[in-house]
Order: C-alpha cells, then sequence, then structure tokens
C-alpha cells in the first residue's frame, strides 16, 4: 500500500494537487499530538531517580528517533532518485536533509541539557550521543556536498551516491561507536522497562514529530518544486 | 603489461614522484604529533594516556591531505575520459587509483605511526600491532576516502569538501584500529579489533570502488 501511494504521488501534478491538502492538514495534526503530549507531559509524577529532569525524555527521545528515520527517508528517496532518475525523489532527499540535521541537532542539544543535572556534564563521549553526533555529521557533509556543485542534476545525484553510501556505513558506524564504549543507559522503552505512565505522552510526541516531519517535509518539496518552476521560467524568458 | 598494471604503476609513480609524494603527508602526521604536546603540557604521564589514541586521530587526518588529487588531476586534463572508455571499466581504474593511494601514502604513515605513537609515551610492545593495524587502517582510509575525492569532482573547495564528507566514514577504522591497540596496551583480547578492522577495510575495497565509479560517471556527465 505504501509503495502503492508512492507511484501514485510521483506524478508531479498529482503530488502537488496532494500535498497542498496534506500538508496543512500534517501540520494540524502534529500541532493537536504535539500539544496534548506536552500537556500530558507537564502532568507526569516525576521521576523517583531523574526527577523533574525526566521531561526533557518527551522532547529528546522523540527527536532522536525522528533524525534517525529522516536519514532512512532520505536514503529511499536518494536510491528511487539515482536508480529511476526522478526528479521528485531528488527534490524530496534534498527537502529531507536539513529536516534530519535539525531533529538530529534538537536531540544532541536536548541530550546535552539532560546530562548536565544527570550524568554532571554538559557532554559525555559515550555510544549514543557520539553516534547521533556522527549522525549529524553525516546530514552536514551531504548538504555540504549539494551546496558544492552548480549543476543541479549533478549536485543531486553526487549528493545521492553519498546518502546511499552513508546508509550502508551508519549501521557500522553505530556498532562501532557500540563496541568502543556505552554509558547512555540502556534501551528501556522496547524491553518494557518504561513506567507506563510516562508511555502515553512518549507515544503522543512521537506521533506528533513524525506528522511534523511529515508536513514540513511536504511544504519543503513543494517549496523545492516551485524554486525549480521559477527558474525554469526566468531561463524560457532570458532566451526568449 | 596488462593495462590495469599499467595504470597501478602510473598512478604510484604519480603518488610517490610528483610535487614531494607522501612527504606532504608524513610531515603533517609528525607535525600533528607535534601540536599535542605543546598544547596537553610535557607531562609523560598524560600523554602515554592518549598517546596510542592520538597517534590514530592523526594518522586519520594525515589520510585525507592527498585524497583531494586523487582523481581531480585525471579530471581536468580529461585522463579520466579516457580511463572511462577503456575496457577494464571505473570500477577497477578507482580500485587500482585507490590501492596506489595506500601504497603512496598508507604504508609510509603507518611506518611512521608506531614511532609517532612511541614518542607521544605509548609502550614499545605495542609498536607491531600498532604498524598493522595503521597499515590495515590505511586500506579503508584509502577506499572511503576514494568516495569522497569522485564525489567532490568539479566541486568549488574540493579539499574541505572531501574531508567534511569524509571523516564520518573513517569513525569506525578509528575505533577498530585504536582499540585494538589500548586492548593490547591494557592487557585485554585485542584480536577482535584487529579481525573488525580488517573486516571494513576489506568491505570498504570491494564495495567503494563501484560508489567511485558511479560518483566519477556523474561528474564526467
Amino acid at each position: 500500500m505504501m509503495s502503492g501511494f508512492a507511484a501514485f504521488l510521483a506524478n508531479p501534478a498529482r503530488f502537488m494537487a496532494v500535498s497542498r491538502w496534506l500538508a496543512p492538514v500534517l501540520g494540524l495534526v502534529a500541532a493537536l499530538l504535539l500539544g496534548a503530549g506536552l500537556w500530558m507531559a507537564m502532568g507526569v509524577p516525576d521521576d523517583y531517580q531523574q526527577g523533574s529532569t525526566i521531561r526533557i525524555l518527551f522532547i529528546h527521545v522523540p527527536a532522536a528517533t525522528t533524525g534517525m528515520f529522516v536519514y532512512a527517508s532520505l536514503g529511499v528517496a536518494s536510491f528511487i532518485g539515482l536508480v529511476f532518475r526522478h526528479a521528485l525523489a531528488d527534490a524530496a532527499a534534498k527537502a529531507a536533509a536539513p529536516l534530519g540535521a535539525a531533529f538530529t541537532a534538537l536531540a544532541l542539544v536536548t541530550g546535552s541539557l539532560w546530562g548536565r543535572p544527570m550524568w554532571g556534564a554538559w557532554w559525555v563521549w559515550d555510544a549514543r550521543l557520539t553516534s547521533m553526533l556522527v549522525l549529524f555529521l553525516l546530514y552536514l557533509g551531504y548538504m555540504a556536498l549539494h551546496a558544492a556543485l552548480d549543476d543541479e542534476a549533478k549536485a543531486a545525484r553526487a549528493a545521492a551516491i553519498l546518502a546511499l553510501v552513508g546508509s550502508v556505513n551508519l549501521p557500522i558506524i553505530y556498532f562501532s561507536v557500540y563496541w568502543w564504549n556505552s554509558l547512555h543507559q540502556g534501551d528501556t522503552i522496547i524491553s518494557g522497562k518504561l513506567a507506563p505512565a510516562y508511555g502515553a505522552p512518549l507515544l503522543f510526541m512521537w506521533g506528533g514529530y513524525m506528522a511534523l516531519f511529515g508536513a514540513l517535509w511536504l511544504v519543503r518539496i513543494r517549496a523545492e518544486v516551485w524554486r525549480r518552476r521559477a527558474g525554469a521560467r526566468a531561463m524560457a524568458r532570458a532566451l526568449a | 603489461m596488462s593495462p590495469l598494471e599499467a595504470l597501478f604503476r602510473r598512478e604510484l609513480a604519480l603518488a610517490w614522484g610528483r610535487g614531494g609524494g607522501p612527504l606532504f603527508a608524513c610531515a603533517f602526521y609528525i607535525g600533528l604529533a607535534t601540536l599535542l604536546p605543546l598544547a596537553e603540557g610535557p607531562s609523560p604521564q598524560k600523554l602515554a594516556a592518549v598517546a596510542t589514541g592520538a597517534a590514530f586521530a592523526a594518522l586519520a587526518l594525515s589520510s585525507l591531505l592527498s585524497l583531494e588529487r586523487l582523481f581531480e588531476r585525471d579530471f581536468e586534463d580529461g585522463a579520466l575520459d579516457l580511463l572511462s572508455l577503456g575496457r577494464p571499466g571505473l570500477e577497477l581504474v578507482s580500485a587500482a587509483k585507490c590501492a596506489a593511494q595506500w601504497l603512496a601514502n598508507g604504508a609510509p604513515l603507518a611506518v611512521l605511526a608506531p614511532v609517532v605513537a612511541i614518542a607521544l609515551g605509548a609502550p614499545a610492545s605495542s609498536a607491531g600491532l600498532t604498524f598493522a593495524t595503521a597499515l590495515a587502517a590505511g586500506v579503508g582510509f584509502a577506499f572511503t576516502g576514494g568516495i569522497g575525492a569522485a564525489l567532490a569532482l568539479g566541486a568549488k573547495r574540493g579539499g574541505v569538501l572531501v574531508a567534511a564528507i569524509v571523516l564520518p566514514l573513517f569513525c569506525p577504522p578509528v575505533v577498530f584500529g585504536a582499540g585494538a591497540v589500548s586492548a593490547l596496551v591494557l592487557g585485554l583480547d585485542w584480536r577482535t579489533g584487529l579481525l573488525l578492522l580488517c573486516a571494513y577495510s576489506l568491505t570498504a575495497a570491494a564495495l567503494a570502488p563501484f560508489a567511485m565509479a558511479a560518483a566519477c560517471r556523474n561528474a564526467l556527465e
């Protein structure tokens, strides 16, 4: 169903028609979910160890997972752009990178703010922090490469190759960094050790972040399409 | 002499002979190693604690130096166009280039690595493993670095761009290589790190040529 939807949207005219109402709808969903999630997050009881700093978790954890999810989206869009030479996929990849970098940066900053009272240091070189930092660097490299090449089509393809190289490398980097050191607390969510009171607001925040990414992504892809059309029109006028 | 062998010899001759060859990378490596005690202070205990790690981090940085010229020179004078038409294909051409890069730059740096590490205070017993890991990591540096060099073709300010692209990919070999040497120093099992390092470097040597060839074709189009 997902691939059918993607194929349906691959037509640029259809994409523009659908994203015109889908983007604001997703934005509204994001606002509602984030609002509800934050409201619930303020109401949860303090953690017996972490005190009220537990509330940073609701901003931090979804930001980190969204930052990783965006890289997966970037990889898929790059693959489609590279293999099928699809212009919309190129636009989608280009539009995703700064969003992913922003979510990753948010995770790093909130992690640092949480680390100060909890670990007594603004930054700790532990596995998860370091691998998130490397993810952030991968985003920066992608954006730098895209910006450094003048030819749009060439820049898109070179950046797509880099995104695929990064997707192959990301699991290895994660593994290597974990092998290196782990001081960050282990996973509590999938293993079911998270207190039930914290689960619901976290789920809301999660949905909110994903909807926010969807909305912003669509807006950015639309902007990219408009930018190209404006460029093509200016070129046509200059040649006329 | 097969075309690939001829190409490999040409690359080696260019990397050794032109403009100082590996001398630049080696001088840069020694320079970096000198800055550390100047910044940290001459206390032997302090330096010994970070010696192997600092030697490896500086090795990764020094491996970046000559990457920019790996494809750029042939791209500018049109030789890459000719190479792309030849029978071996750009995949094998880039593999040969990276192998020559490793032999001409990676190997001299690997010889220097134990010297730098010991000068900073690492125990002399770690010299052999430091050389071996630096040599193995050099394969990974050359091949993943080649991807960055090929992608940056035709870009403004290629050198800085290559560094920005490639440094995240240098993390695993640095972790495994330096990890193996510090494990040896601490009397722990160092084989795991060395094996993982070799696995990473061999995987890079097997897969990176396809990415490099795709990047070169994109730049040549």
